[in-house]
Order: C-alpha cells, then sequence, then structure tokens
C-alpha cells in the first residue's frame, strides 16, 4: 500500500506550518465493512484486524459500534481516527440526552453530522482517514449510508468499504432483495466475508456480524469462517505444467 | 562504518508487556542508538508515571521521554485531585491525547502497563497514529518483529508472576539476539497490589540461543583446559 504525501512541509523548527495537523497517512488500519439492508433492519459485518502496514498486528478491534439506541457505525481506515469520531459521537449523544426531551437521534441524523465532520476536514486537507458505514432503524424506517474520508456521502441498500467495493459490491448486486430473512442476510454477508477472506491480504479470520432492528443494536461474538481448498487444481497446481507454471 | 553522530537518538528497542493472575510485568532492552553508534548501552526505557503505572518507550528517545514527562506532570495533578491512585485507563488516555494530536510530529511507540484496584493488571498498547488498544501482552520497537509469532506459540493465560516474567525476559532475550537496534541488558519491573518490583538481567545470565557461544575471559583459557594438544584428531 502506498500513500504518496501531497505536501512535505519540512522542519517543524523553520517552517511555521510544517506541524499544522495535516495526517498524511494512516498508520494502524481496518479493512472492509460490508453492510445490508434486510427484512427487520440493518447488518454489517466487519473482520477484527488492526494492520500496520503488511503485519497483522491486532487482531481484535472492534470496528462496528452502537451509536444511541437506533445506529451502527462501522469504520475502515486508520484506527486511531475512528476512536475519535467515536468521542465525538459519544459527545453528540450525551448532549441529545441532555435535552431529556423523549427525542433521539435517528440514523439519518448521525449520517448528516458525519458527513459534514468528513467533509470539512476534507477542505481543511486534514481527513479523518476512513469510509465510515452508518446503519439503523428508526420508526420502522431501515438506513444504510456511507461517507468517505472525502466527504463523498450516499444511501444504498447495500454498501462496501475497500477491497469490499470491488470483491463483495458485485456479489450484492447479483443476490440482495429487500425482504431477506435474518438467516439468508447472514449467509450473504459470509459469502461476501469469505471472498474477503480469500483475496484480502489485510483481512484476518476473525469476524463480527452485527443487526440493528427496531428493538435494538446486537454485535455477535467474534467467530471464524471456514474456507474451502479441496480443488483438484489447487492439490496439483503444476501437473502437466511445462516448466514453473 | 558509518558514525553518524548527528543521527537521531532512537531507541529501535524491544519492548514488552504481559498480564498475569494479578498484575503485569513489562520488559524492555537497554539499547539507545545514534545511527550505528550505541549511544547509551544500559538505557532504562520503561519509565515511571506513577506508583502504580510505568511505560515502555519506544521510537524517538527524545520524543518518547518528554511525552512521558508530560504525562507524569498530568498524573501528578489528577492524583492530588482525584484524591487516589490514578488508574491505568487514565494513564493511558492521556498518553493517547498527546500521541494522536501530536501524530505528525512525534515517532514513538509506547506500552502503558499496571495495577489498579478497579481494573488490577492491565495493559494498553498506543503505537504511531494515537490508536490505544488494551491487550492481555503488548509487543513494541523494532524487535518485536521477531517476536509475533514467539508470542502466538508462548502465550497463554492466567500465567503466574513467576511464569509471566520469565517468558518476559525470554522474549527480550530472544528479539535483541535477531534485531541490530536492541541490545545490552533485560530490564524488567512487576506491578501489582502489593507494589513495584524492578530486575536486572545482564547478558551473562541470559540463556543462550542458536550459534552462540559461552562467553570466555580468553581464548588462552580454552588452549589451556583442552589438554597439550587441542587441534589434534
Amino acid at each position: 500500500m502506498t500513500f504518496t504525501i501531497p505536501i512535505d512541509n519540512g522542519d517543524a523548527l523553520k517552517n511555521a506550518e510544517a506541524d499544522s495537523q495535516r495526517t498524511l497517512y494512516p498508520y494502524v488500519t481496518g479493512t472492509s465493512i460490508v453492510a445490508i439492508k434486510y427484512k427487520d433492519g440493518v447488518l454489517m459485518a466487519s473482520d477484527m484486524g488492526g494492520s500496520y502496514g503488511s503485519t497483522l498486528r491486532y487482531k481484535n478491534i472492534e470496528r462496528v459500534k452502537a451509536i444511541g439506541k437506533h445506529s451502527l457505525l462501522g469504520a475502515s481506515g486508520e484506527i486511531s481516527d475512528f476512536q475519535e469520531i467515536l468521542r465525538y459521537l459519544d459527545e453528540l449523544v450525551l448532549n441529545d440526552n441532555m435535552w431529556d426531551d423523549g427525542n433521539s437521534l435517528g440514523p439519518k441524523e448521525v449520517h448528516n453530522y458525519l458527513t459534514r465532520v468528513m467533509y470539512n476536514r476534507r477542505n481543511k486537507f486534514n481527513p479523518l482517514w476512513n469510509t465510515l458505514v452508518l446503519g439503523g432503524v428508526k420508526n420502522g424506517e431501515s438506513y444504510l449510508g456511507m461517507v468517505s474520508m472525502i466527504g463523498v456521502s450516499f444511501e444504498d441498500n447495500h454498501v462496501a468499504t475497500g477491497f469490499g467495493n470491488h470483491l463483495a459490491r458485485p456479489i450484492l448486486r447479483d443476490e440482495w432483495r429487500a425482504d431477506l430473512s435474518f438467516e439468508d442476510g447472514v449467509k450473504l454477508l459470509e459469502k461476501c466475508m469469505r471472498v474477503l477472506l480469500y483475496r484480502d491480504r489485510s483481512a484476518i479470520n476473525k469476524l463480527q456480524i452485527a443487526k440493528i432492528t427496531e428493538e435494538g443494536v446486537t454485535v455477535s461474538q467474534p467467530y471464524s469462517l471456514k474456507t474451502f481448498w479441496e480443488f483438484q487444481a489447487f492439490h496439483n497446481p503444476t501437473a502437466g505444467a511445462q516448466g514453473s507454471w | 562504518m558509518d558514525l553518524n553522530l548527528d543521527a537521531p537518538h532512537s531507541m529501535g528497542t524491544t519492548i514488552v508487556g504481559v498480564t498475569y493472575n494479578g498484575g503485569v510485568v513489562l520488559g524492555a532492552d537497554s539499547r539507545t542508538s545514534t545511527g550505528m553508534y550505541v549511544a547509551n548501552r544500559a538505557s532504562d526505557k520503561i519509565t515511571q508515571l506513577t506508583d502504580n503505572v510505568y511505560v515502555c518507550r519506544s521510537g524517538s528517545a527524545a520524543d518518547s521521554q518528554v511525552v512521558s514527562d508530560y504525562v507524569r506532570y498530568f498524573l501528578h495533578q489528577h492524583t492530588i485531585q482525584l484524591g487516589q491512585p490514578a488508574t491505568v485507563k487514565v494513564s493511558a488516555n492521556l498518553i493517547r491525547m498527546l500521541a494522536y494530536n501530536n501524530k505528525n510530529m512525534l515517532q514513538t511507540g509506547l506500552i502503558v502497563g499496571g495495577w489498579d484496584k478497579y481494573e488490577g493488571g492491565k495493559i494498553y498498547g498506543i503505537p504511531l497514529g494515537g490508536t490505544v488498544v488494551e491487550q492481555p501482552f503488548a509487543i513494541g520497537g523494532s524487535g518485536s518483529s521477531y517476536l509475533y509469532g514467539f508470542f502466538d506459540q508462548a502465550w497463554k493465560e492466567n500465567m503466574t508472576k513467576e511464569e509471566a516474567e520469565q517468558l518476559v525476559v525470554k522474549a527480550v532475550s530472544l528479539a535483541i539476539a535477531r534485531d541490530g537496534a536492541s541490545g545490552g541488558v533485560v530490564r524488567t519491573v512487576i506491578i501489582n497490589s502489593e507494589g513495584v518490583t524492578r530486575n536486572f538481567y545482564p547478558g551473562d545470565k541470559l540463556q543462550l540461543w542458536h550459534e552462540e557461544l559461552e562467553p570466555q575471559n580468553s581464548l588462552l583459557d580454552i588452549l589451556n583446559a583442552a589438554g597439550p594438544e587441542p587441534m589434534a584428531m
């Protein structure tokens, strides 16, 4: 993975702007998030990995968190920025509760807030290096959207970040339906996560699937998926080969 | 040979922190290098923040020292205002605030470990960027690359204090064997409800690894001990 440094401000002692807060590159990163709307609400899947460059350094990071009563936030990208976003949202939810007026922040409002935060940071050339997935249910209506680190924001029936854009989206486009049951939804997400496990170098085999419905949020325990290696072609790929391949 | 004395002092380093049933054990090597020169061969990289919380420092020596100094200062005030010892979590969060908000300038990876009455022994890893990760054990510094596989195999839950310290000493010693930026002695700090114990393991007290030989005073001792014709078949 290479992240080019757009501006080299140089020595902080000699150049006044050198120490301005500009995130140039991420350090500890999370990989894809995949999420779908289903019959009763929204399902969101992520693995529990935190990569440090090419090293799979942390294997117990929760990248999907409940926000208030009605939303789920999943994040890929720099984990320290995700932790900071959770702090901002904590404050938002706290202030919302303090009004004590019976109203509570829904997923649309949280998504809008995050979009403003991400876009404004982008305008200052100091992005929060994340792609965020926001899902939720309020008053019977399901909501699913995402915001990128440059402030691109939209809603859809199914979303994916990172490698998931390339590997999961085609599967979801083909197999997603509005009336998916919980079981079918989980199986669909697991299909996507398995492909990501095979083909994304930064994926690890330890995932969580979170569900949000009108009743509330449930985040599953961490678990691992079985993988399939029993193709004949895998057992003997070089049989009949000329030379090395 | 490259003797660049103007190169920044950096702690190549191996740092380790491990929880056990009752507390934590922190460990580190003692090498501080300036380019290829070893500026200090007996540094103490395990720094006190409060009576019950210590931090292992890696990366830039200057950055890690100044961050520790700030956090010690804040924690001192916090302890006075709170009226009781600071928790390990609060200490870790203060480090996080400095590390995250100055991420463009700082180059230091830290492992915070300690004991408090609410949560017992806890270890928090704070890598570059300012992420905080609570872990049952943590490794850091350039030498840690050689320890991922070792810990995957050797770590187990609910070790005793003795097992935990032996694991830490073995790990740092293995990393020193392969990482040029780590070396010197192995220092450990054990923190639990009873207090803090510092230990010191010089190179000659450590186990020998692959292709390492028993240290001698001189070749002459070997020649004399082996008998009149040591080279005969």
